[in-house]
């Protein structure tokens, strides 16, 4: 197996309040392979996009990184001041976000926007990267380029302004992408678009993508492997394949069987009763364990961590096997 | 672009004639300058010769007119304290005040902006806090006490600066200017400080407003994920976001300081239109104060266009006229 372009170790973030200190993430470990895209979901709140705010070094203060580590290519990025930091996004790990009508800044072109981003970080003069900048605009399929170089945000639907944003996520050429919810805020019919655009790109640039949805289907359209987060934690981890048909985890099994199977017609789709906690009364033990069809004692005492399942990895006491039977 | 300049200057048209009506009807109501002009001694017959002479004994509506004509041109009559023509006092006066109002201004800008940036971007740091203390102090001072403080130190104390008048002026044409002796500059800084302390605190509060709330945008932490220097998100892209905001303010508090610097002229005896506006209260100088009135609101009006200029150079989605939302 090849080194993962990142790879992260155990990382907690923490909330220093003033009732206490609220924890956001905890244990989150997981890897992502050259190429890979690997997809995050889970319910609002249950730490997706912190997992993806902290790999690019922009948690919102007073969040903190409290544990763990985070490496790209083998090197330590948790740890690095600012200024280093700041070389490293954009430069090796792009970021998309969620909304495209509000990251773009209404006051400068796009041209101006992926020029600068270029400038920042490439060693190439601004003639250069106004030429590349009208590239990267043909690349995410904007047409009539060089005359929408010099049009400003406002002058683009909210699909176009999308295919804008992952130009500049991708116009320095990171190794990463970081996309946090891309198409939510998006029309259907338009969402397709944007996805099957960002594959083909990263499938040509040779892009690994963290791709951050609570959208199942974007999940088994595009990743690789995905990874099912809740209250701060990961319950299952595996290939998009067997996390979808055949769930080891409860939860994920509860979150299959809530979405609408396209074959059949069902009175009632199947839902998961109660919500998941807050992080300031994570229940003790597997924080499922209250909405868990299959919870049994040592649930409600003992933390799982991650553990084989066979296919997948899941945080469930249900696939343990104690150290006799190994 | 053209025609909207041109639909600005019509649309202006009823707020003049609006001021025109007010400042006219003073003529009528605020004191009687007959009975200024003439003095203790007068008779009968010398009294209704000086009204025939003003024309005080025809319609409300001729009269107006008359003087709405008249004030087109450039023309609002005699002084009737000073007997000359008001057009030459306000010319006099004019550079004085303007020069004023520019240098307080430039004063408030010049440190009013960085002081906000800095406080937006650094929230938390005891000098923040300083400046925020501080801005307290200059928005509930008032102006006068402001300007007799200064004096007090740098004039009495400290002997540093004068503490009236425009020291040493140099007459380029009809303007006559204080910028270019040393004397003339010295006298310029503690009005020019005192009547920009105000706009300088509002400028500060308004700027680090507008920055705590661009600061939050995603467009900004869009800008920090692409890697941009902080130099370039601080300054390039959250500034930039605020100016819209504080262009309308600074705008409409130029207006404010050139009509209002009668407070600050009359402490430091500065010779320009404010003191002179006073001057004319005293002794009923109609003719002075209406068109000081007018004067004042046509600079209202060039102000807000400009600001309006100003608003289409800054932000691009005025400018297509289909602005689609978003921030």
């Amino acid at each position: 197996m090849p080194n993962p372009i990142l790879e992260v170790r155990d990382l907690r973030v923490e909330f220093p309040t003033r009732r206490g200190t609220l924890v956001a993430l905890d244990s989150v470990s997981f890897a992502i392979q050259p190429g890979e895209v690997l997809g995050v979901v889970g319910e609002s709140g249950a730490g997706k996009s912190m997992t993806g705010a902290a790999i690019i070094g922009l948690l919102e203060p007073p969040g903190r990184i409290a544990g763990g580590q985070i490496l790209l290519e083998g090197r330590r990025i948790d740890n690095l001041r600012y200024e280093q930091m700041r070389r490293i996004r954009g430069r090796e790990i792009g970021a998309i976000f969620q909304d495209p009508l509000t990251t773009l800044n209404p006051l400068y072109t796009v041209g101006d926007q992926l020029a600068e981003t270029m400038l920042t970080h490439l060693p190439i003069r601004p003639a250069e990267a106004k030429r590349r900048a009208i590239e990267w605009l043909e690349l995410v399929g904007i047409p009539a380029a060089a005359q929408r170089v010099d049009s400003y945000p406002h002058e683009f639907s909210g699909g176009m302004r999308q295919r804008v944003v992952i130009a500049l996520a991708l116009c320095a050429e990171p190794k990463l992408i970081v996309a946090d919810e891309p198409t939510t805020a998006l029309d259907v019919s338009i969402q397709a678009q944007i996805i099957a655009l960002l594959k083909r790109l990263a499938r040509e640039k040779g892009t690994a993508m963290m791709l951050v949805t609570h959208d199942m289907g974007v999940i088994a359209e595009t990743a690789d492997r995905v990874a099912v987060m809740y209250a701060g934690r990961i319950a299952e981890i595996g290939p998009v394949r067997d996390v979808v048909k055949a769930p080891r985890h409860p939860y994920t099994a509860g979150l299959m069987a809530s979405i609408p199977p396209l074959d059949r017609r069902v009175e009632r789709l199947a839902q998961i009763d109660g919500a998941m906690p807050r992080l300031s009364a994570i229940p003790q033990g597997c924080a499922y364990h209250p909405r868990c069809p299959k919870v049994f004692s040592r649930c409600a005492v003992d933390r799982p961590e991650l553990m084989d399942a066979g296919t997948t990895d899941a945080a469930c006491w249900l696939h343990y096997k104690s150290p006799a039977h190994a | 672009m053209f025609a909207f300049v041109i639909s600005r200057i019509l649309q202006s048209i009823p707020v003049l004639l609006a001021v025109a009506l007010i400042s006219f009807a003073m003529f009528a109501y605020v004191g009687d300058p007959i009975a200024i002009m003439l003095g203790q001694d007068f008779t009968e017959a010398q009294r209704a010769a000086l009204v025939a002479d003003l024309g005080l004994d025809q319609p409300f509506w001729v009269q107006f007119t008359r003087f709405a004509l008249h004030a087109a041109q450039g023309e609002f009559g005699l002084s009737y304290r000073l007997s000359r023509p008001v057009a030459d006092l306000i010319a006099e006066r004019a550079p004085a005040t303007l020069e004023l109002a520019f240098c307080a201004a430039a004063v408030a800008l010049a440190i009013g902006v960085p002081m906000g940036v800095y406080t937006g971007l650094y929230r938390h740091s005891w000098l923040s806090r300083a400046f925020l203390t501080f801005s307290l102090i200059g928005v509930s001072l008032p102006t006068f006490l402001i300007g007799i403080l200064l004096i007090l130190v740098f004039s009495v104390w400290l002997g540093w600066l004068p503490s009236f008048g425009r020291g040493d002026t140099v007459t380029i044409g009809w303007w006559s200017t204080g910028l270019l002796t040393w004397s003339g500059i010295k006298a310029l800084i503690l009005p020019s400080v005192t009547l920009g302390l105000f706009q300088l605190t509002l400028i500060m509060r308004l700027v680090r407003a507008e920055m705590l709330e661009v600061l939050r945008t995603d467009y900004i932490k869009f800008a920090r994920a692409r890697g941009l220097t902080n130099r370039a998100v601080h300054f390039g892209h959250a500034l930039k976001n605020t100016l819209v905001p504080v262009i309308t303010v600074v705008g409409l508090q130029l207006g404010a300081i050139i009509a209002f610097a009668i407070v600050t002229e009359t402490v430091f005896q500065w010779p320009g239109m404010g003191l002179l506006f006073i001057q004319s209260v005293g002794s009923a100088d109609i003719p002075v104060m209406a068109a000081y009135l007018l004067l004042i609101a046509c600079l209202f009006v060039v102000i807000n266009l400009i600001v309006d200029l100003l608003y289409y150079a800054v932000d691009p989605r005025l400018r297509t006229g289909r602005g689609r939302g978003g921030h």
